[in-house]
């Protein structure tokens, strides 16, 4: 029962919130994600599998027996790390919108909760089928809380955000189906059951149902993460959401896609991920690139930070697709920290939102003589996010770049397929981050005081100034856990080591043998071929289609 | 049944059957009464007649009773009592849709009762024996029962569109529909004939048989396989199939909401029921072709080009329409384009429990989103427009709710109940090996999405327009409650011990039996084919 009380006491949160006067509801919000978050350091700190790679946190009740789904959850150390960033940004979130939601608040909080729950089901389920309902079911509330409390566009934003995702997650369905159905045809009996599947599919599928398998899960996965070219629902979701909806979005909804590709993708179809992971790794290569390119033209201060999420999310698959645990450990580092930095950054912006209701570069700067509190925060944050040595971001960008580049085919312990190029050119990446965030940084925060000019609106009566104790609340403590990551980034590496071990226990075998098979090709060239483009070989003797040519000639 | 006559043992399993119609006599003189109490309580005990039979349906079918003459025994188990499930949530949102001008003028005093201007007992008559034709169709062994129950489902909904609103658009749907249906029905008939040309039998359980004696000599012969064409393209009018879809939006836009729930439920689980039915006497094994699993060849194409124009269509077509009548219209042809991914795949695969778990999740959410078109009028006409809905959160707040859990439903969205509908036809079409049917469908389901989520965004998102401020309830509580009580259901039934009880009757129902009847040798080869049927 343990793990069920994770999405549990959001639900019935959302229901107190549904039942009680609204002028409650946030308390009532607060009180039940607080709880979910001392509930989960409480399994956390009791967790038996930091650093092994068992699974921890294990319950099951039977759902729908004839095709053996079951409601299942267990968790692995990397889950249980992204179940308390879940649990961690909810309490934030939810304090966070105490003074900017003053419409609709229970409907609000009731979403908020629910959302929280679904999120924790994605990364706690064992079952296929209830994996796949948690992550379709975080749409509703994501949608709901887009299209309800965003901004003027909300609803195109709410409604592609929906489409894209929705559209993507069914085709994966349809391949985690198959994936079921074949294990079914062999074991004769149908199941769901994540590990089963796992060992089944890495074992028992051809490269070419691999390969149809891959390009499935990757239009489910890809769009929530998103890869580039199917990235476009994301900046404008994430610009339109209120201010909590959008650190969801960065902290957790974006980390759904790489875990999928984690869980799924890594171990269960090696032999496809090795043949396509040079092209999936030029798509986030391109992505990192050309998003940051579109960063640095960005007058929108929010739409520039979404748009570095598409960049640095680019850098969390290439570090996956590196095959080797440095690689991967910088990946799954790397969901935590983008969580925490760029889930703070966007905190930052909605509350100068709050005060100036806009986002617009051009209209303020030298915020940090009117508002040094605020200015200070988002000084550390953003050089969080550009990968500042000593703080999160830069550990886990430099071990995705490391993975990158090491994943060379003669890499003794973890061969891979990618290599320096490939690390070089994302690295350039990091480059132009620096770049948009500091000139981000230096047009807001420095300069010449210039505050936008607060129209018919004004300030928020309850906010003041510069931060409120409330605000600082909410930032402190995800500045310290990224002092803290920055120090320290070995208390994560070495709890997840081996969960990513099992996760790419068949690789080394797999590219090599991909690389042998390689090589027998560029030694041995098609023998045909070579017949033909050797002149020795016209000596009267046609190759065999000339000849079936030749005979329907004299026949006619 | 050793030991009873033939008749009782028969009339024993048609008892709901029988049931309904005592109800549907005792109804259709009730509203005949001088007495308004009289009058009023028809629903009541068209509801209660419902219930009864619903309730009896597993007592018929308990123990180790059956109906051994039968193609699939147990079928009526499950269909019974779904049809009479359903069947009181139509019946509830029909409440005080006929003759209410009528009652209202005698109620002011207006006008003295009249006998022959009233419809009341006549309209939920014919809705019960519209029910019992589905029920029917479940319990048919022969060609002629399974013609006859289907134009029993379908013959009374053609008087019922043309009750239910007394304006011209109600009997220019009702015309539309009756001549349609007559040429379907045609059709229909046609290809009946030409099934009993090439079988020399009408007996479904011997029709079985000497389809399998003609595939093991060569082949089904082709006045078979035309004739069985014909009958696909004859049911697909009552399943609002392409080719035979075209009358769908008119029809469902003409007739008052609570009559196009119906109509959307009704005989599309009549004709479904009878496709699986005929289907089976060619069998899902391979009697055509040995190599090849499945339907004979060419009713396999058949069916899977009108299963994959059918959800196609039918979500193209909701794309383009601004009434929200006509989107529900066209979703339930895409509905239809689903089921039959269920048809083609077949028992062997969980394909007919696909069908019927489908067909309840679909009825519920349809007849859901349908409840809430028909809970609410503006100054006594109903709402139609996707316009009207805007903003109905404001006044109508839990019609607002009802609307986007059934338009959340509807999209497959999990956990609702419509998701699970999708995943058994998902399952049991990529088991029996059509993988690019299961793509096509779930591409078709990320296109319907779009006006889904119009549908469960507009009541829920916006404020509302001053056309919609003007929006009220019906003058009954009952449709509202209905609405309710499904989108309750859309939740609930997929909990865990729910969907297992659901799964238990349903795999028990789609058993399709091959008794030893007699040493006559009718089913000498029975053993043969069971064992060609369960290839693995």
């Amino acid at each position: 029962m343990a793990p069920l009380s994770l999405m549990l006491i959001p639900l019935l949160g959302a229901v107190a919130v549904v039942l009680s006067p609204a002028r409650l509801a946030h308390w009532i919000a607060l009180a039940a994600t607080t709880v979910t978050f001392i509930v989960s350091v409480i399994l956390a700190a009791a967790f038996g599998e930091w650093g092994g790679d068992g699974f921890g946190l294990v319950w099951q009740v039977a759902w729908l027996e004839q095709f053996g789904v079951s409601l299942s959850f267990g968790a692995d150390s990397v889950s249980m790390l992204l179940v308390l960033l879940t649990t961690l940004t909810m309490p934030l979130c939810v304090w966070g919108s105490f003074t900017a939601i003053t419409d609709r608040v229970k409907e609000y909080y009731a979403w908020l909760l629910v959302l929280a729950a679904a999120m924790a089901g994605v990364f706690l389920a064992r079952d296929l089928i209830f994996f796949y309902i948690c992550f379709e079911f975080t749409l509703i509330p994501m949608f709901f809380l887009i299209a309800i409390y965003g901004g003027a566009n909300r609803d195109r934003a709410s409604t592609k955000f929906f489409l894209y995702t929705f559209a993507g997650s069914v085709i994966a369905l349809a391949g985690l189906i198959y994936i079921a159905f074949r294990h079914a045809g062999l074991a004769g009996e149908w199941t769901f059951d994540i590990g089963m599947l796992t060992a089944f599919a890495a074992s028992e599928l051809s490269a070419g149902e691999q390969s149809w398998l891959l390009l499935a899960l990757m239009i489910g996965f890809a769009v929530k993460v998103p890869l580039f070219p199917v990235h476009t629902w994301l900046p404008l979701a994430h610009t339109e959401a209120p201010t909590a909806g959008s650190v969801i979005l960065a902290a957790i909804l974006l980390k759904l896609g790489t875990y999928g590709l984690y869980r799924f993708v890594l171990p269960m179809l090696p032999e496809a991920v090795v043949a396509y992971a040079p092209f999936i790794a030029v798509l986030a290569i391109i992505g990192i690139l050309y998003a940051a390119l579109i960063c640095w033209v960005q007058s929108d201060i929010k739409k520039l930070i979404a748009y570095s999420s598409v960049s640095h999310l680019g850098f969390c698959v290439l570090g996956l697709f590196a095959l080797n645990p440095l690689g991967v450990q910088g990946s799954v580092l790397y969901m935590i920290n983008h969580g925490l930095s760029t889930g703070a950054l966007f905190f930052c912006i909605g509350m100068i939102y709050e005060r100036f209701h806009t986002r617009d570069m051009d209209r303020m700067s030298g915020l940090a003589k009117t508002m040094p509190v605020w200015a200070f925060f988002m000084v550390f944050f953003t050089l969080s996010s550009v990968g500042l040595p000593g703080l999160n971001g830069f550990v886990s960008e430099f071990l995705c770049l490391v993975g990158a580049f090491t994943a060379t085919a003669d890499n003794i312990s973890y061969p891979g397929v990618l290599g320096p190029w490939y690390a070089a050119f994302a690295g350039l990446g990091m480059i132009i981050a620096a770049m948009y965030l500091l000139i981000m940084l230096g047009k807001v925060v420095f300069g010449p005081v210039r505050e936008p000019s607060v129209d018919h609106e004004g300030h928020h009566a309850s906010l003041p100034k510069d931060l409120s104790a409330r605000e600082i609340g909410i930032l402190v403590p995800l500045a310290i856990l990224c002092l803290y990551l920055g120090f320290q980034p070995k208390v994560l590496t070495d709890a997840m080591d081996g969960s990513i071990k099992t996760a790419l226990s068949a690789y080394p075998a797999v590219v090599e043998e991909h690389h042998r098979q390689e090589l027998a090709e560029d030694n041995a060239p098609d023998a045909e071929m070579m017949t033909w483009m050797t002149p020795a070989r016209f000596d009267g003797t046609l190759p065999d289609f000339a000849l079936d040519l030749g005979d329907a000639a004299d026949g006619r | 049944m050793v030991g009873e006559s033939p008749m009782i043992a028969k009339l024993w399993f048609l008892l709901p059957e029988i049931i309904l119609f005592v109800a549907a006599v005792t109804v259709s003189v009730m509203g005949l009464s001088p007495n308004r109490r009289l009058r009023d309580a028809v629903p009541v005990v068209v509801c209660l007649a419902l219930g009864v039979a619903m309730v009896a349906t597993p007592v018929i079918y308990g123990g180790e009773r059956v109906d051994e003459t039968l193609l699939m025994p147990w079928l009526g188990l499950y269909v019974k009592m779904l049809v009479c499930g359903v069947g009181i949530f139509l019946t509830l949102l029909s409440i005080k849709l006929i003759d209410r001008r009528m009652e209202e003028a005698i109620t002011m005093g207006q006008t003295k009762f009249d006998p022959l201007r009233v419809n009341r007992g006549e309209f939920f008559a014919f809705m019960l024996l519209s029910l019992i034709g589905i029920m029917l169709c479940s319990t048919a062994n022969d060609l002629i029962w399974l013609f006859l129950a289907l134009e029993l489902t379908s013959l009374p909904t053609y008087i019922m569109v043309a009750m239910s609103r007394m304006r011209r658009m109600g009997q220019e749907a009702a015309m539309k529909y009756f001549f349609l249906g007559a040429m379907s029905t045609a059709v229909l008939l046609y290809g009946f004939a030409l099934l009993y040309g090439s079988a020399g039998t009408i007996i479904l359980t011997e029709m079985v048989d000497v389809f399998a004696a003609q595939a093991a000599d060569g082949g089904i012969n082709t006045l078979g396989l035309v004739g069985m064409i014909l009958v696909v393209l004859g049911l697909a009018f009552k399943l609002a199939a392409a080719p035979m879809h075209f009358y769908a939006a008119d029809v469902y836009e003409g007739a008052a909401s609570p009559v196009t729930a119906f109509l959307a439920f009704a005989p599309k689980a009549a004709g479904v029921l009878s496709l699986i039915l005929v289907l089976a006497t060619m069998g899902w094994s391979g009697h055509y072709d040995y190599d090849q699993p499945g339907l004979p060849q060419p009713v396999l194409i058949v069916l899977w080009m009108v299963a994959v124009l059918t959800m196609t269509l039918g979500n193209i077509g909701a794309l383009l329409q601004r009434s929200a009548k006509r989107v529900l219209a066209y979703s339930s042809i895409a509905h239809s384009g689903y089921l039959l991914i269920g048809v083609i795949a077949g028992p062997e695969f969980f394909g007919v429990q696909a069908v019927l778990f489908y067909l309840l999740a679909y009825g519920v959410m349809n007849t859901a989103a349908f409840g809430v078109l028909a809970a609410l009028e503006r100054r006594g006409t109903e709402i139609e427009s996707m316009d009207d809905l805007v903003g109905l959160r404001h006044r109508h707040p839990a019609m607002a709710v009802v609307m986007a859990v059934a338009a959340l439903s509807l999209i497959g969205l999990p956990p609702l109940l419509g998701f699970w509908g999708k995943l058994y036809l998902f399952i049991a079409g990529i088991e029996a090996g059509h993988v690019p049917l299961i793509i096509i469908a779930a591409i078709n389901s990320a296109i319907s999405a779009w006006y889904y989520l119009k549908l469960a965004g507009l009541p829920t998102l916006f404020d509302p327009t001053p056309q919609t401020e003007t929006i009220e309830n019906r003058p009954t509580i009952w449709p509202r409650v209905s609405a309710v009580a499904l989108a309750v259901l859309i939740v609930v039934l997929p909990l865990p011990y729910l969907i297992g009880q659901i799964e238990s009757l349903i795999a028990r129902s789609a058993e399709i039996e091959v008794v030893e009847r007699d040493a006559s040798g009718h089913h000498g080869d029975a053993a043969a084919r069971d064992k060609l049927a369960r290839r693995d």
